[in-house]
């Protein structure tokens, strides 16, 4: 079901009631309210679209989605026509096809580009509406040459506006789903653009490098930097030990790439794909994930502890920090909450920091050579990496954050079939990872795996004695915003030896409620932190997860194209049951039972969690920005 | 034919209008309007009975009621005139507009060139605040409070189109909305918003002041009442005319002194460009409807470098919203200058007309196309 526009309802008509429609003659009831496309897809028509985007409110600009409503001297476009009551529509005609030919070829007329180079060379929707009606370019002609020279100097999205039809995906979604609206309409007429702020850098805005615009546009005007030349040059270097991490949400995506069905998890595949393509290590994201819920778990109870026992004044609810886009966004928007976020670095970042020092240690490596990438959802992890916060080793931490359509290219230019490869394992150090890391690429799943430790520590009993199979399900589903109540049990246990140096007792928690919020797509958090400006229900909360993306990392902006809420309900499965996986084959489902992580704290950060050596390496700070501006405040 | 001094609304007695909506009840006004068939004077014709009916029946507490003053379609200028003469009675009209339909809140928006009279505007409201005519409890009747505020367009021609001039009143860059939903359930803020123009609303206090059948008895059958047009182009006495719908082109040139045209554009740059042979048609919803603008094409005037001077400015005006209009206008002009086959040029005017997603978009093509069909060799004259 698409989004319609807000009809009131008349009264007495009768809501949830199902209205018919008659398309080409076929008879199909919709909901009141569903759109003409809904009544055509639902009769099996299939009616072109481009400027429609199931994640968004309907536009009804690019009119090639244009039918016949009996009665009407004008053609409607269906997608944004909301029925509300009984309707005759056809949806081939000759002034239909000759309509919809013409908006294409208008399109086309201001569309310069050589598709042969194009990132989107054959999933290009206009590319494809072009062959389906036989456009011809030489009616309006096509431009000559480039109007404007292409953007890519910012660390995530490159803009080539001279591919941009106008269909504002990018700008809808960045206001309606990300509540950040750095792009948007400008101008008039033939002059109009889609343009950031003053006509600036998209990369000097208060653009949060969270990608979902590249997911939602038709054409190659957005696309992600690609590092990947970069990454072949290390790969091709014989001095550089090239290492990369790889989270848990491309696994569970990059399979569409590569044409299986959404919701299809490669990890293990990937694993050996990766070593193919001439990778000199693959490890687990996850592991870092494991180690941020300790470090982050940890920094709640101290903060509760602080602020219940001891009264003193405590930044909270204390808010993740693991999602880059989140972070930039509160930077901008919501700076007087820094003190709020987590000062634990992302699982990529920690990662990164780790590789490094220990491990380049453990392996009597130097440092500078090796090259750090890693495989994310995600183009603000390029962003991330590149914040000169992130040079805990001396170095750039992570040197590239690949998405998982870079990798994908990169797979296909080394030859590999993904799907053929055979399973492989995660190499050690990093390679055992918990079920709780798996799932930090769906919303909620952050939130699961704190909960699942913290519930452990506090009761010492397993998780499963109140949540069966570990399965926290409360935190999980999709809707936007979530605040969510968890009652702790009277009966406490004694705190786990990794704490103990922090807390005597749990004796300040019996009894106590739990509460927290889960909130995705920033423009979810943007709900969520005016309530809490207002002293509303969520400023109540102990700990918040925030994600930037619709759906969490799973829905992230490097992650492949298309993108639909179907679809990232696959993928959302693929990843809760890799997490359910890890139990019947006996892996760790919970942080604090990774071995890789006890062992990190008994051999190197041996002050503990939020210890010494963990503050150097795994937490960071913030910088306020400008709610305009990508710079800091003034 | 009427000018200045003698327009219908000129001497109606101020506060007839409410007067006589306030006898007649809420339900009453809204039949005597139809009785009277008076229809929206901003070109679409839509019946006023009708949508103010729709926007009484349509649920919710706080309407609106605003005025498009925003005249600024090429060539029109008999808003300007009545907003100059009897801002009172276009007040009047907004405050019956709001008795009839049960709204509280009202916005005057004004086109952004009309500044210079925002002073007078807004000591007219001052007046009729003080004298009870606006606030709370207005002529004594408990519980009709209304008000009014003056909004001050930008200078987009879209803006005249009225869910874009929502839009712009909401603060947001002036495009069209798409419809439905109508502005008469969800308009302004989703409030049910009954939009009219301001002749519209003058002419529902003269017909209800009037009467029914006094209205009827001016005008065709389907164009009942009165209409000011504002004549201009190639004609020795420009100006405001008033007429009874459903007169000649002939007639029109004749008043203001443009006999010897070859073609006359009915209804503006979105409208019907009338060569000599048609003068014998009339103007109203029956034969060729107008918001009020006519221009005359003289003798020696080029059509094909008419169409270019339209083209030029929807090229400009157009939004940017929508393919069809974005584009399309900029490629008939193109198309145009460049001597591009007239049937192709024609063929995208055609298309235009049905898929462009608001009123000017569908109807940026008209002139052009009508100049087209009755001038056509002029066309294939045309330089390369």
């Amino acid at each position: 079901m698409t989004k319609t526009p807000d009809v009131k309802e008349k009264k007495g008509a009768t809501v949830g009631a199902e209205v018919s429609v008659t398309v080409d003659g076929m008879v199909v009831k919709v909901p009141f309210n569903a759109t003409l496309l809904d009544a055509a897809i639902k009769a099996g028509i299939r009616v072109p679209t481009l400027c429609h985007h199931e994640d968004l409110r309907p536009a009804g600009l690019c009119r090639v989605c244009v039918v016949e409503v009996e009665g009407q001297r004008a053609l409607q476009a269906a997608c944004a026509y909301p029925v509300t009551q009984p309707l005759v529509i056809r949806t081939r005609s000759p002034r239909i096809r000759k309509a919809r030919k013409h908006a294409i070829e208008l399109m086309l007329s201001e569309h310069y580009g050589d598709c042969c180079t194009c990132a989107r060379n054959d999933s290009c929707e206009l590319q494809a509406l072009a062959k389906e009606y036989g456009a011809d370019a030489s009616v309006f002609g096509r431009p000559a040459a480039p109007r404007l020279a292409v953007e890519n100097a910012g660390p995530s999205v490159v803009r080539d506006m001279n591919k941009c039809v106008l269909c504002r995906r990018c700008a809808r979604t960045c206001e309606e789903l990300q509540g950040v609206a750095a792009v948007g309409a400008a101008h008039r007429g033939e002059k109009t653009s889609i343009s950031a702020c003053m006509d600036a850098p998209l990369s000097e805005t208060a653009c949060i490098n969270c990608g979902q615009c590249i997911n939602r546009c038709p054409t190659g005007a957005l696309s992600e930097k690609d590092d990947t030349a970069a990454v072949w040059k290390a790969i091709d270097d014989p001095t550089k030990h090239v290492v990369i991490q790889t989270a848990p949400a491309p696994r569970a995506a990059i399979g569409e790439e590569f044409g299986l069905p959404p919701g299809t998890p490669v990890t293990w595949k990937l694993n050996s794909a990766l070593r193919a393509a001439g990778f000199d290590r693959v490890f687990d994201t996850n592991f870092t994930a494991d180690l941020t819920i300790i470090e982050e778990g940890t920094e709640l109870i101290k903060r509760l502890y602080s602020a219940l026992v001891l009264k003193k004044d405590e930044a909270l609810p204390q808010f993740t920090s693991c999602s880059p886009g989140w972070v930039k966004y509160l930077e901008h928007f919501y700076p007087e909450f820094i003190p709020n976020l987590s000062s634990a670095k992302s699982p990529q970042q920690m990662f990164g920091a780790l590789i490094k020092t220990w491990y380049a240690e453990l392996h009597k490596l130097k440092a500078e050579d090796i090259v750090a990438v890693a495989l994310m959802p995600c183009t603000a992890k390029k962003f991330e990496c590149s914040r000169p916060e992130m040079r805990s080793s001396g170095l750039k931490d992570v040197d590239y954050g690949l998405t998982t359509r870079e990798c994908a290219r990169l797979l296909r230019q080394a030859g590999v079939e993904l799907p053929a490869m055979p399973d492989g394992e995660f190499d050690d150090p990093f390679g055992t990872a918990s079920g709780s890391g798996v799932i930090f690429g769906a919303t909620g799943g952050v939130m699961e795996a704190a909960l699942r430790s913290v519930l452990e520590f506090i009761t010492g009993e397993k998780v499963e004695n109140f949540y069966a199979h570990a399965d926290v399900v409360p935190v999980r589903g999709f809707e936007g915003c979530r605040y969510i109540e968890l009652k702790i049990p009277e009966k406490t246990g004694p705190v786990p030896e990794l704490i103990s140096h922090l807390i005597p007792d749990w004796a300040w928690l019996k009894g106590q409620t739990l509460k927290i919020g889960v909130a995705h797509g920033t423009a979810n958090a943007r709900k969520v932190m005016e309530d809490i400006k207002k002293g509303g229900k969520f400023s109540q909360c102990h700990f918040i997860e925030f994600m930037a993306c619709p759906g969490g990392c799973l829905g992230g902006g490097g992650q492949p194209i298309p993108t639909t809420p179907a679809i990232r309900k696959k993928r959302a499965e693929a990843i809760y049951a890799e997490d359910a996986a890890y139990g019947e084959q006996g892996r760790p489902r919970k942080s604090h039972e990774n071995p890789a992580v006890l062992r990190l704290y008994r051999e190197y950060l041996t002050d503990g969690p939020c210890g010494k050596s963990s503050h150097l390496l795994l937490h960071t700070h913030y910088t306020p920005r400008g709610k305009t501006s990508s710079g800091k405040r003034g | 034919m009427k000018t200045a001094n003698e327009y219908t609304f000129t001497n109606l007695k101020a506060g007839a209008g409410l007067d006589a909506a306030l006898k007649a009840g809420r339900t009453g006004v809204i039949s005597e309007l139809r009785e009277a068939g008076l229809r929206g004077r901003g070109g679409a014709g839509f019946p006023t009975a009708t949508k103010w009916n729709l926007a009484a029946a349509a649920s919710g507490e706080d309407k609106y009621v605003v005025c498009n003053a925003d005249e600024g379609e090429p060539g029109t200028f008999k808003d300007r005139e009545i907003l100059t003469l009897r801002p009172d009675l276009v007040f009047e009209g907004m405050t019956v507009a709001a008795y009839a339909c049960g709204a509280s809140r009202g916005v005057l928006y004004l086109r952004g060139e009309y500044a210079f009279m925002r002073p007078a505007l807004e000591a007219e409201l001052e007046k009729r605040r003080s004298s009870g005519l606006l606030g709370a409890d207005i002529k004594g009747v408990k519980g009709f409070d209304f008000d009014i505020r003056i909004m001050l367009g930008s200078g987009a021609y879209v803006c005249g189109e009225e869910t874009a001039l929502l839009e712009s009143i909401e603060g947001r860059r002036g495009e069209p909305r798409n419809r439905p939903p109508f502005p008469v359930s969800s308009g302004l803020d989703g409030a049910p918003t009954v939009v009219n123009n301001v002749e519209t609303l003058v002419l529902a206090c003269a017909a209800l002041a009037n009467g029914a059948a006094w209205f009827k008895g001016m005008g065709t059958e389907k164009s009942p009442g009165p209409k000011l047009f504002s004549v201009s182009g190639d004609v020795k006495r420009p100006g405001v005319y008033e007429f009874p719908f459903g007169v000649t082109i002939k007639e029109v040139l004749k008043a203001a002194g443009g006999e010897g045209a070859r073609a006359a554009i009915v209804g503006g740059a979105s409208g019907y460009c009338a060569p000599a042979p048609e003068f014998g048609r009339r103007i109203c919803y029956e034969d060729i409807p107008t918001g009020g603008s006519f221009l005359a094409l003289g003798p020696e005037r080029s059509i094909p470098a008419a169409a270019e001077n339209l083209l030029e400015f929807f090229a400009e005006e157009s939004c940017g919203q929508c393919v069809p209009c974005r584009l399309g206008c900029a490629a008939l002009l193109k198309g145009l200058r460049s001597g591009a086959p007239l049937a192709e040029l024609v063929a995208l005017g055609e298309s235009m007309q049905v898929s462009a997603k608001c009123g000017l978009g569908q109807s940026a093509p008209n002139v052009f196309l009508s100049m087209a069909r009755h001038f056509r060799k002029e066309f294939d004259r045309r330089k390369n």
